[in-house]
Order: C-alpha cells, then sequence, then structure tokens
C-alpha cells in the first residue's frame, strides 16, 4: 500500500544537472533503431524519448518524491508525457527538477480501487529557459485487478 | 513525405522480430537496468514467460512514425499508453493517423494518433502527438 503526505504534492524537489552527451545520443538513437539525420553530424539534436536517459544522471527517478511511498510490486507505469518548448541539442547542460504533480483514487473496471500518481519533470537549459516538461502516470493497483 | 491533412495516415513502420540483444542496447542506452527486460530467470519467478520489452524501446520506436514526417525539431507533444508487453520473436508496426489541423502558436500544426501493435494485431503501445507542420 501507498503511503503518501499530501503536504508534498505539488513541490518540487531539489535541482540536479544532466549533460546531453554526442556519444549517449548516438547511442539511443541505434537503441531506437533510427537512422535520421537529425542525429547524425557534431551537434545532433537529441531523440523523442532521450529524457528518459535522466536515469543515468538521478539513478531512480523517484528520489526526488521521498514524501510518496508507492508499492513497487503494484505499480505500473501508465502514461508517460513529453512537451517539448525549444530543440535539445548534444553539447546542452540541462538542469532538471522534479515533483508529484497529482495523486487520486480511482475505482478500478474489475473491483478494487487503483491510485494514480502523477509525476512531473522540468528541463531547462544552460540559459535558464524551459526546454521540456516529462511527465509520467503511475497507478498502483489494489485488490483484484489483475489482467 | 505527408501532406498533413486531416484524417490522413502516415506510411508504418515495421520493427523486429524485436530480440533480447535489442532490449539489452536499450537497456544501456536509457539506462533502466530493471531485470525483468534482460534476466529471463527474474522474469520467470515474478510469473512471466521470459525478459519482456522495456515500454519505452517500444515509445522510441513508434515515435519514428511522427519524427521522420516533420522532423524531430517539429515535434511538440508525444504522449504514450502501455497495454500488452512486447516478448522476444515478437515484431511491431508501428502506424499512426493524423486527426485534426489548426494554427497555434505562431504556426500551423497537427494533432494525431499512434499505434505500435504486435503481429497478432495486439496493442502494445498506443499514444497521440502534436507537431508542427514544416514550412
Amino acid at each position: 500500500m501507498a503511503e503518501i503526505d499530501r503536504s508534498v504534492i505539488g513541490q518540487w524537489g531539489p535541482p540536479a544537472t544532466m549533460v546531453v552527451e554526442l556519444g549517449k545520443v548516438r547511442e539511443f538513437a541505434r537503441a531506437v533503431q533510427d537512422d535520421a539525420a537529425d542525429y547524425a553530424g557534431g551537434q545532433p539534436l537529441a531523440p523523442p524519448t532521450f529524457l528518459m536517459t535522466i536515469a543515468h544522471w538521478i539513478g531512480d527517478l523517484g528520489a526526488t518524491r521521498t514524501g510518496i511511498k508507492l508499492d513497487y510490486r503494484r505499480l505500473l507505469h501508465g502514461e508517460q508525457e513529453f512537451e517539448y518548448v525549444a530543440p535539445i541539442r548534444v553539447g546542452d547542460v540541462l538542469t532538471f527538477r522534479s515533483r508529484t504533480k497529482d495523486v487520486f483514487e480511482k475505482q478500478g473496471k474489475r473491483g478494487g480501487s487503483m491510485l494514480f500518481v502523477v509525476g512531473e519533470t522540468e528541463f531547462r537549459d544552460q540559459q535558464g529557459a524551459v526546454v521540456a516538461y516529462m511527465r509520467n502516470v503511475a497507478i498502483e493497483t489494489q485488490g483484484a485487478v489483475a489482467g | 513525405m505527408a501532406a498533413f491533412e486531416e484524417g490522413e495516415t502516415l506510411e508504418p513502420i515495421v520493427v523486429g522480430p524485436l530480440t533480447r540483444s535489442d532490449f539489452v542496447r536499450y537497456a544501456g542506452a536509457s539506462g533502466d537496468f530493471n531485470p525483468i527486460h534482460h534476466d529471463d530467470e527474474f522474469a520467470r519467478a515474478a510469473g512471466n514467460p521470459s525478459v519482456f520489452g522495456h515500454g519505452m524501446l517500444t515509445a522510441g520506436l513508434l515515435a519514428r512514425v511522427v519524427t521522420r514526417e516533420v522532423g524531430r525539431e517539429n515535434l511538440r507533444r508525444y504522449t504514450v499508453r502501455f497495454a500488452t508487453r512486447v516478448w522476444p520473436g515478437d515484431t511491431v508496426t508501428c502506424q499512426g493517423r493524423i486527426t485534426r489541423r489548426y494554427d497555434e502558436g505562431g504556426e500551423t500544426r497537427v494533432d494525431g494518433e499512434l499505434v505500435a501493435v504486435n503481429q497478432k494485431g495486439e496493442t502494445a503501445v498506443s499514444g497521440s502527438f502534436t507537431a508542427a507542420v514544416p514550412r
């Protein structure tokens, strides 16, 4: 079962830094089997889902959301969203911070409630301008929701 | 290149059969080393027949349906939902369709739906996007 400190909802965690590296962009484009010219050359763009590599910079996406303790055995990754405000290129030094944006419950179709946890990470470039948001919806199942 | 009209179907992309090596390559690239995607013993102990692919790997493949039409710099939003898992040996077909064309933010934009289906026609990942029409 989740333990939720509702006072942390909406509060940003501490900022951290992520460098957009050439080798990492090439490696990621290759992993998603994308040979587009956008990811070639010396200063390519970051592929659409490249911000997932934030895992290399914080280790755990939940680290800045310690007020929300979820049961990872019952956790589903429901949805992932990327909002692109400005292009992200190799050489950019991104500063990011995360928050739990919302927590709400819904009744499942087969009975049992489901807890929805909406997380948001904001990315700023070296000039301090917001370049992207990454949002995810995690669903903790409770009771008889097994598919 | 697409004409970016409402109702237009985008050229599909077929990927596969996907292998454990594809999953491992994505694990390394993304940093998502959940063993359920590369360790068969671990995956079986968790009640799965074998390892399965990262949802975000399929999402990465699916995004290409849009970006190869509009170019990476013109993608404004990309959202995915995870449905059926992708197993070693599966082939996924990534499809897209434009649902709306409109002007916003000083540019012409399109919204669309995306879906990655396996060889049985089951949805692995569904999604949606907003993109600027290339000038």
